[in-house]
């Protein structure tokens, strides 16, 4: 790791200088809402109100953060089946995104997708993907259709260390490289795949970051803990691909404070590591800088209490709101609105 | 020459794909097109010659060989403005890149409830009958079929390769387009001036009152062989070419099955849900009491496709079998 840091020249990873005091309030802002929110969602599971499945991102909240607050609002996010951050992220209603994870009438998608396909084309979130791999391929798409209508929109695709073993992230990569497509790939380098860690089944340490020589690109490794550090290498990597340098592949090193999904207490993981990573929660370390530079401590307390009055908003609402209309079972498989096969 | 002045000009299947993508390319600019060798080299059929010429390597682009990062920039594309057309050289190569066919492209739509448009075609080259062995010979169609959410369509002709292709282009959703890669020498007329289709209509293309026979792409000629051998023995069949899998003609199929009481389905699947299954499900639902005897489906064997010419010919359905097939069925 240090080697690869060496390496890698500190300005160009976390960009010209520090972010403006208002981006920095931002940042802080929508990672304490998506930490509220999950921990919210965490709560409606146990309770049986979130059905099915549910992947947090506890614990990763400066990648999305970070990233969000250096993408504009025409750039197109690609997330995984643990986007609940990336989704918020973008501007999607709170209350519509805990609705979709309770299956209810009010859901982002009427509750036709879930949890794991939080998708708002309104905000430009264009999809939460549950087969990994597969959405690093349709972000290139996204990244070409913007190159060939000249539209300057960039696509950015986050997914885990996990899926740097699948043969979608290497096709991906190689087909953005050689079209230079205004992609951002973001490795979330969370260590652990479901259950197992990555190092035990990766030919290379850094599981993303190794492999950008690969497809001719430098390797970036960030502190995915640390929003000043992603949203540095965000602001450097999107206006490169936004003004035609081509795509980047950026590892952010992170951590999830829980399970893999549902309550998976994540007991698989070495009570070390675990404490190691909750001493570097991106949340208070980021209050401490934003304390240190000057923010006035009674600003942040407005920020996190506003926090949990949204949660709460957003709960009752999404808990108000009725079971989908039946008719949606066959609503939408077609451009026609309906699903009849025949003619 | 055709009639009030429209020009009739015969053309192969082979040629007719490259003219039915340069009809929907110079009408509309956000069509683009994709694949492997489809480019500089007019791909390994030459169907897609002179498109890179025409319209240059912005629109028309040659890729590595990687189904899923074909299919995946097609989805991305249409989802954000374009209406790709994706190749994918030979239709058994599905089977390594059908997590986006069968989990991307064809869900999308449902799982946003209706956020997200996939106007995209994905053309592919099915079938036997070329003794290139069971790994570039296989049909397909019912595997495309299966999903919820894809538009599954086949041409028998070089004018409903052109009709049909621009049908699928316009849709507002998913088609994949099975090219039958037997027929791409075979010759048709076809009008001048543009030809649009309408999906999910079937072509009755030879009418007789004793029996039905339905049939799909390089099956059609075939039938229609079978119907000429029949009619020698006073025996007249009507040939429905289907064209379309999804959306299905199930009325055109059903109001044959009226008029002659019998049904054969003649398809290259393997036996076990090949299509043909699914039609003659859905006429003993539904029109059981105007079957006058037995449904009989002519298929490929369960088998994969064998390469000698020899055991080719054997697997798939032949004129002698199909002819075979209406006589058990007017039994
Ligand atoms: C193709 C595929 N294989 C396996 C799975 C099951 N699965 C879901 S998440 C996951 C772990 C992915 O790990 P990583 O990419 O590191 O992402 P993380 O969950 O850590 O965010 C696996 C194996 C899947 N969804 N798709
Ligand atoms: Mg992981």
């Amino acid at each position: 790791m240090t080697e690869l840091r060496d390496r890698q020249p500190a300005g160009d990873a976390i960009g010209p200088a520090a972010p403006a005091l208002e981006v920095r309030m931002a940042i802080y802002k929508m990672m304490v809402q998506m930490r509220d929110f999950e921990k919210r969602a965490y709560d409606l599971f146990l309770q049986g109100l979130v059905k099915g499945t549910s992947h947090l991102g506890l614990g990763q909240e400066a990648v999305a953060a970070g990233f969000a607050a250096a993408m504009l609002p025409s750039d197109y996010t690609f997330a995984t089946y643990r986007g609940h951050n990336h989704t918020l992220a973008r501007g999607a209603p709170m209350a519509a995104v805990m609705a979709e994870l309770m299956g209810r009438r009010a859901g982002l998608m009427a509750g036709k997708g879930g949890s794991m396909h939080l998708t708002s084309v309104e905000h430009r979130m264009m999809g939460s993907y549950a087969i990994v791999g597969a959405h690093l391929t349709i972000a290139n798409g996204a990244a070409w259709s913007s190159k060939l209508r000249r539209a300057g929109e960039v696509a950015v695709c986050f997914f885990g260390d996990g899926t740097t073993n699948i043969g979608a992230f290497h096709e991906a990569l190689n087909l953005a490289a050689v079209w230079k497509l205004p992609v951002v790939f973001v490795c979330e380098n969370n260590r652990w795949m479901e259950y197992t860690p990555i190092s035990s089944v990766t030919a290379v340490g850094h599981p993303a970051a190794d492999r950008a020589r690969a497809y001719g690109l430098d390797p970036v490794l960030v502190d995915g803990n640390d929003a000043d550090q992603t949203y540095g290498a965000a602001r450097v990597a999107i206006e490169r691909a936004r003004s035609g340098g081509g795509p980047a592949l950026i590892e952010a090193e992170t951590y999830r404070h829980g399970g893999h999904s549902r309550a998976d207490p994540g007991k698989y993981r070495p009570d070390e590591e675990v404490e190691a990573w909750l001493a570097r929660d991106p949340i208070p370390r980021y209050r401490t800088r934003l304390l240190g530079v000057g923010v006035d401590e009674a600003v942040l307390v407005r920020i996190e209490e506003e926090a949990q009055t949204a949660v709460d908003a957003a709960a009752r609402e999404a808990e108000a709101s009725p079971p989908p209309d039946l008719s949606l079972v066959e609503a939408d498989l077609w451009a026609d609105g309906g699903s009849s096969w025949r003619r | 020459m055709g009639g009030r002045g429209v020009v009739v000009a015969e053309m192969t299947y082979r040629d007719a794909v490259a003219r039915g993508i340069a009809q929907e390319m110079d009408r509309d600019p956000s069509v683009v097109f994709l694949g492997e060798d489809v480019g500089a080299a007019g791909g390994v059929f030459k169907a897609t010659v002179g498109l890179l010429d025409r319209f240059g390597p912005e629109r028309v682009s040659d890729t590595p060989i990687s189904e899923q990062a074909i299919l995946g920039a097609a989805m991305g594309a249409a989802m954000t403005g374009l209406r790709p057309i994706a190749e994918i050289m030979f239709s058994d190569f599905f089977a390594v890149c059908w997590d986006l066919v069968a989990n991307e492209i064809a869900k999308t739509r449902y799982m946003t409830h209706g956020q997200v448009a996939l106007p995209l075609v994905i053309r592919t080259a099915n079938g036997g009958g070329v003794r290139f062995g069971a790994q570039h010979s296989q049909s397909v169609e019912n595997w495309a079929m299966a999903v919820p959410g894809l538009k599954v369509v086949a041409p028998s002709t070089p004018r409903d390769v052109v009709g049909l292709l621009a049908a699928a282009v316009r849709d507002p959703d998913p088609v994949i387009f099975f090219e039958q890669k037997s027929l791409y020498p075979t010759k048709g007329d076809v009008p001048d001036g543009e030809i649009v289709d309408t999906l999910g209509t079937a072509a009755v293309r030879r009418h007789g009152k004793d029996a039905t026979i339905v049939a799909l792409a390089a099956m059609v000629p075939r039938a229609l062989e079978a119907a000429d051998v029949l009619a020698g023995d006073g025996v007249e069949v009507t040939v429905i070419d289907l064209r379309s899998l999804v959306p299905l003609d199930v009325a055109t199929v059903a109001a044959s099955v009226v008029e002659t009481g019998h049904l054969v389905t003649v398809e290259e699947n393997p036996r076990l849900c090949g299509w043909g299954a699914e039609v003659a499900s859905i006429v003993a639902e539904e029109r059981l009491f105007d079957l006058d005897g037995p449904i009989v489906r002519v298929t490929t064997p369960h088998v994969p496709l064998p390469a000698a010419d020899a055991l080719e010919d054997a697997a798939l359905p032949s004129v002698a079998r199909i002819v075979d097939g209406v006589r058990r069925s007017l039994l």
